[in-house]
């Protein structure tokens, strides 16, 4: 960013992408509905938290995010090791079906869940809901694990494992003791990826969740679509403070760990 | 550590949630209500020929416009300390993982009638209404999708050493000509990412022209709102774009390898 012009140009893209939401954030405050400023107000703040149906939706959410990234990293990382021991073309064969949920598009991945859903709840007598909810993020989460466990697999001396062994080590503690070890950081990115889709995803749960269970980003749809709705906008705040803090949080203590590792 | 039996649970899961819900798309899309054979889905298709050429046009346009918004920000941005970079990608990334739908709405609050763009237009003389068009869903759809191609370019772009750009002037390069003959071919990678990131889900998307663009939806809502009343034509719809955005894909990919080739 040496010439003014460079600067401007960035400061003109970051403007389109922060003044709608901090215009969103503004009327958050706004003692009115519509976009005349009427005053200030915290009331939007007080009835989102009263809102019990906007609180399960949070509980709901988080509920599902956690347990989808917990089961999706732990089938994700034994896949990708499992998958990495095939050879050639059968290899790349399976990759490419597991990339699928990742590659085809959201809605499509989303009907053709509905379709099997409903028709085994039909066969085994059981409605769209929690579950089904679940089943599906677990599905689109453990293809991103893959994705970031393979090329630690990749770079991991083999011979560790081996040499672990030789010292008396027990297949499973070698395991753990060794490969989970190495294997770390790509685990650790999985399930964060893991978290933040399902946390974030609407299309999906959408046609999977049947017709009462609710999470937040289907919560959000009901109080926006073809509404205005302050408490979305009380909605956006709190969450935007959230992620602004975790992202300068993270990129604080990333920026410690490469200052270290220079050392 | 040889084993392929990790796996096993994994490719399980995946006959049963990716592979068993795509043949029943297909099923469906091939069969009427009673369960026979029949080809009438896709002459339904027909009628929704329209909407998918309109869905096509927006992606095009919202790319076209990404990229040209995007490509000399990379620049700029790749030309910065590595420092520098990361704090500016961490600030590009922010609004991203605001959820999507507060994000459309939040354009819907600027751009409604009587809301804050239109008065100041009004201020100007200028009467016009900015929601409920093809200009406002693409508005929308830049807002959502530039940091995706802003992302890969950059991070190609990243790995062009200075030095490069600097021979290449010392060699009596001009400006543009370094640009043509470096800075372009060796960003191309990311260009294809970049697009395929911005064009599939633009394309495919669900809801944002249910936001801004008024009467005119695209084919994501399309999908949902036949498949409320006919799952047969809606998987006939489903798997037509799925078979267009794989076609997209393929495309990418030779063009991607032709490049590289080329070089």
């Amino acid at each position: 960013m040496k010439k003014p012009g460079q600067k401007i140009y960035l400061i003109i893209i970051m403007a389109f992408l922060y003044a709608p939401i901090l215009y969103l954030i503004a009327y958050s405050f706004n003692n009115g509905k519509t976009s005349v400023w009427k005053g200030f107000t915290w009331k939007w703040y007080e009835a989102l938290f009263r809102d019990a149906q906007i609180m399960g939706s949070l509980k709901n959410t988080l509920t599902i995010a956690l347990l989808a990234a917990i089961i999706a990293t732990i089938l994700g990382t034994l896949a990708a090791i499992g998958i990495y021991n095939f050879k050639g073309g059968v290899r790349s064969a399976i990759q490419n079906i597991s990339n699928i949920p990742i590659i085809n598009p959201e809605i499509v991945t989303g009907v053709s869940l509905m379709l099997l859903f409903t028709f085994a709840g039909t066969m085994l007598g059981f409605e769209m809901g929690f579950w089904t909810v679940l089943l599906a993020h677990i599905g689109f989460c453990t293809p991103y694990v893959i994705l970031n466990v393979t090329p630690r697999i990749r770079q991991m001396d083999s011979s560790l494992y081996e040499a672990a062994l030789d010292l008396g080590c027990s297949p499973v503690k070698a395991f753990f003791k060794v490969v989970i070890h190495e294997l770390m950081p790509g685990i650790l990115s999985g399930f964060l990826i893991s978290f933040t889709y399902s946390l974030d995803d609407f299309v999906i749960t959408y046609f999977t969740r049947g017709a009462r269970f609710q999470t937040l980003p289907v919560q959000i749809y009901t109080m926006t679509h073809q509404r205005i709705n302050p408490k979305a906008n009380a909605l956006s705040a709190i969450m935007f403070v959230t992620i602004l803090t975790l992202l300068i949080i993270s990129n604080i203590v990333t920026s410690r760990k490469d200052k270290e590792a220079a050392r | 550590m040889k084993s392929k039996r990790p796996s096993i649970p994994y490719l399980g899961w995946m006959l049963v949630f990716t592979i068993v819900p795509l043949l029943m798309v297909l099923y469906y899309a091939f069969t009427d209500k009673a369960g026979n054979f029949t080809l009438k889905n896709f002459v339904n298709v027909s009628d929704y020929s329209h909407i998918f050429l309109y869905s096509l046009y927006v992606a095009l346009i919202s790319t076209v416009i990404c990229l040209v918004l995007a490509y000399p920000l990379s620049f700029f941005i790749s030309r910065c300390t590595q420092r520098k970079q990361s704090v500016i990608i961490m600030f590009l990334m922010v609004p991203m993982w605001m959820n999507f739908l507060l994000r459309v709405y939040a354009w819907v609050l600027i751009l409604q009638t009587n809301g804050p763009l239109d008065t100041l237009l009004q201020i100007f003389g200028i009467h016009t209404t900015l929601i409920n068009n093809t200009g406002a869903v693409i508005v929308g759809m830049v807002y959502e999708f530039l940091p995706f191609m802003i992302l890969p370019i950059q991070s190609v772009m990243s790995k062009i050493d200075n030095s490069l750009i600097e021979a290449a002037q010392d060699l009596g390069c001009n400006g543009l000509y370094v640009f043509r003959k470096v800075v372009f071919p060796l960003s191309v990678p990311g260009i294809i990412s970049g697009v395929t990131m911005v064009f599939v889900p633009t394309a495919s998307t669900f809801l944002v022209a249910q936001y801004l663009g008024g009467d005119q939806l695209m084919i994501g809502d399309d999908i949902e709102r036949v498949f409320q009343f006919n799952h047969n034509t809606g998987s006939a719809i489903a798997l037509v774009l799925m078979v267009v955005i794989l076609g997209f894909l393929v495309f990418m990919n030779r063009f991607g390898d032709k490049e590289a080739v080329g070089r």
